[in-house]
């Protein structure tokens, strides 16, 4: 039976939470405006060390902490933009996997005393837990712990009230302009349009909803580490909006369940296949611990396979993908 | 004279004694240019001391390929700066001023590759034209009911503009769907959605079928009529024969002459930098199949040879 459980379990936990308000801020920044933001795990850092230290080193209430929250993913959003929003998209994506790793890397080595360095900050969950209105279980929801039910359960109310927030905003003239800036910058600009000011509203709104990822995952794991906000964390959330189809409400979320569903799932499969004293799959071609490298290439070849036959991904618009200008 | 803005009738007229010489001084012109160079590595692209364009006339810019009309667009309209000079528009100085703005200000100007956004439908196209709208605010944005009748209004003038650009049949078509001649139209009418003072075409009838070409024709007629000041870039010497009320030709750069259409393909030095001498005399028949019998004998040689 773990088969569908583990996975269903990873695919709604915390953890995958994070991931879907990343891909979602990606989704404003590459879907809808076609900025190439590659450093989403700056945005959600900063709201998770905001958050965490805030509580963890000043003692402030909660509210508090995540307005500082919030606040960081905002300047964080300045610091990437102002210098090169005015520039060719390349440049953005450069300084933003730039600023990224910086960041990641001072939250590891300076100021211990309040990040801690590898450790991480920790101990600020106790404000967000006595809030918990749910009854302690036995054995609990698909095995979340109380806790992580009280997590869940804010997380993925608030990925609805994103999604609808994102709704309303892209059938708006604001979207309009959005998705103007993504095929021809320069029109926009000839029909009097204040193109960077856009862009820079949709670098920061797609920031903040990342900085909700970065609380959500630091609420459920009840730590920030710098090492979750590497690379790969951003990479793995573009992966998700791709799967799900760029600039379609829903897809993040859709993808990002989808994606740790079918890794989590090929985890357990292939750990069954590879176990025990006659194995299914031969030792000499791949053993239980190779599992967990395993399941990420056959993840990339499944990609690689959908990128070809189904570049749109799930939700996306076949029209839109088709008619190109040039 | 003064500033009547106001005045809608064609002001044609305001440009009758005004002498036919590269920057001469009119009456009342909506962009004055001063000294504006701008070069690319050791290419002077463009090199204008002294240009206006007059107030409510259709201005045509013509020159050969390469003599910078189209970088002295950008310049005007703020996608270029210059590496000198200053400039005018309604009296306010441009320098500087982002391209935006520029639009802002009622100066806006097509492509000569066109940009229409063809993942918009046509009818999106055109209201993203509209300035200054409330839902164009983020906090306003998420509520509908705060642009809803903004939106409805623009869709009204919209729909009015594509009737006459004969483009209403497609206004739910992506704009990516539409042929090389219905983008040029997209685009002028999108630019109108703007409600400029001064529209800049950059080459409107570059890929524009003959029936098509007689209603862009009238289209930038009537915006004259309208009380707009139209500059265009073109290279179909019949257009500019037929709508414009001035012309100016540059070349290498420069502003070599100006004046009324008439003198202007009468004047030598545009003849010899721009025009060829047969410019004017059409084609007849006899000449026509003279011409198709030499390139027939031409070919035939060509192929004898390759065999």
């Amino acid at each position: 039976m773990d088969l569908i459980s583990t996975p269903l379990h990873d695919a709604f936990s915390p953890y995958a939470l994070s991931f879907v308000f990343a891909a979602m801020g990606l989704n404003i920044h590459y879907g809808y405006t076609g900025l190439l933001n590659f450093g989403q795990a700056a945005f959600s850092a900063a709201g998770a060390y905001a958050m965490g230290v805030a509580i963890a080193s000043f003692d402030l209430p909660l509210v508090v902490a995540l307005l500082l929250g919030v606040v960081g993913a905002v300047l964080l959003a300045l610091v990437m933009g102002v210098p090169t929003l005015r520039l060719r998209a390349d440049y953005l994506a450069i300084v933003t996997i730039a600023v990224a790793e910086i960041l990641r890397l001072v939250f590891s080595t300076s100021f211990k005393d309040y990040f801690h360095a590898r450790d991480g900050v920790s101990g600020f969950t106790l404000g967000f837990r006595s809030l918990n209105p749910f009854p302690d279980l036995p054995n609990g929801f698909l095995s979340f712990s109380r806790n992580d039910l009280w997590v869940i359960t804010v997380g993925w109310i608030l990925v609805v009230l994103t999604c609808v927030l994102v709704w309303l905003l892209m059938r708006s003239p604001w979207g309009r302009i959005l998705k103007s800036i993504r095929e021809d910058e320069d029109a926009v600009r000839s029909l009097g349009k204040n193109v960077y000011s856009y862009k820079m509203q949709a670098l920061i709104l797609g920031g903040v909803i990342g900085a909700i990822g970065g609380f959500i995952g630091g609420l459920g794991l009840a730590s920030v580490q710098p090492d979750s906000f590497n690379t790969d964390f951003t990479f793995i959330a573009f992966t998700m909006l791709i799967l799900g189809g760029a600039a379609r409400v829903m897809s993040p979320a859709v993808g990002a369940v989808l994606f740790w569903a079918v890794l989590s799932f090929l985890g357990v499969a292939l750990t069954k296949l590879s176990n025990g004293d006659n194995p299914i799959i031969p030792s000499d071609l791949m053993s239980p611990d190779q599992v967990g490298n395993i399941r990420f290439a056959v993840v990339g070849l499944v990609l690689m396979l959908l990128m070809i036959f189904r570049p749109q991904g799930i939700f996306g618009d076949k029209k839109e993908i088709a008619i190109d200008a040039r | 004279m003064p500033d009547d803005m106001q005045d809608t009738r064609s002001r044609a007229s305001d440009l009758v004694g005004v002498d036919p010489e590269p920057g001469v001084s009119k009456k009342d012109p909506i962009v004055v240019v001063d000294g504006i160079t701008r070069t690319f590595g050791g290419l002077r692209a463009v090199d204008v001391d002294h240009l206006e364009i007059q107030r409510g006339v259709i201005t045509a810019l013509i020159g050969p390929n390469g003599a910078g009309k189209t970088t002295f667009f950008n310049v005007l309209t703020g996608f270029d700066q210059p590496d000198t000079g200053e400039w005018t528009f309604n009296k306010k100085s441009l320098k500087g001023v982002s391209a935006s703005h520029v639009a802002r200000l009622g100066m806006v100007r097509t492509f000569q590759l066109t940009k229409v956004l063809s993942k918009l439908t046509v009818l999106e196209n055109m209201r993203l034209g509209a300035t200054g709208q409330r839902g164009e605010r983020f906090w306003a944005a998420p509520f509908r009911f705060l642009w809803k009748a903004e939106e409805d209004s623009i869709t009204v003038r919209a729909r009015d503009l594509l009737g006459r650009f004969n483009l209403a049949a497609k206004e739910g078509d992506f704009a990516g769907s539409l042929s090389g001649g219905q983008r040029k139209l997209l685009e002028m009418a999108r630019a109108l959605m703007v409600n400029p003072e001064l529209i800049m075409l950059d080459e409107p009838m570059a890929g524009v079928n003959p029936a098509l070409k007689q209603s862009l024709l009238g289209h930038v007629k009537s915006l004259r009529e309208d009380g707009m000041s139209v500059l265009f870039v073109e290279h179909d010497m019949d257009m500019v024969r037929d709508i414009s009320d001035w012309v100016v030709v540059m070349a290498q750069g420069r502003v070599i002459a100006e004046g009324p259409p008439a003198s202007i393909m009468a004047d030598q030095r545009v003849i010899d930098a721009y025009l060829g001498a047969h410019h004017d005399t059409d084609i007849t028949e006899i000449e026509e199949s003279v011409l198709a019998a030499e390139v027939e004998a031409e070919l035939r040689a060509d192929d004898e040879e390759t065999r």
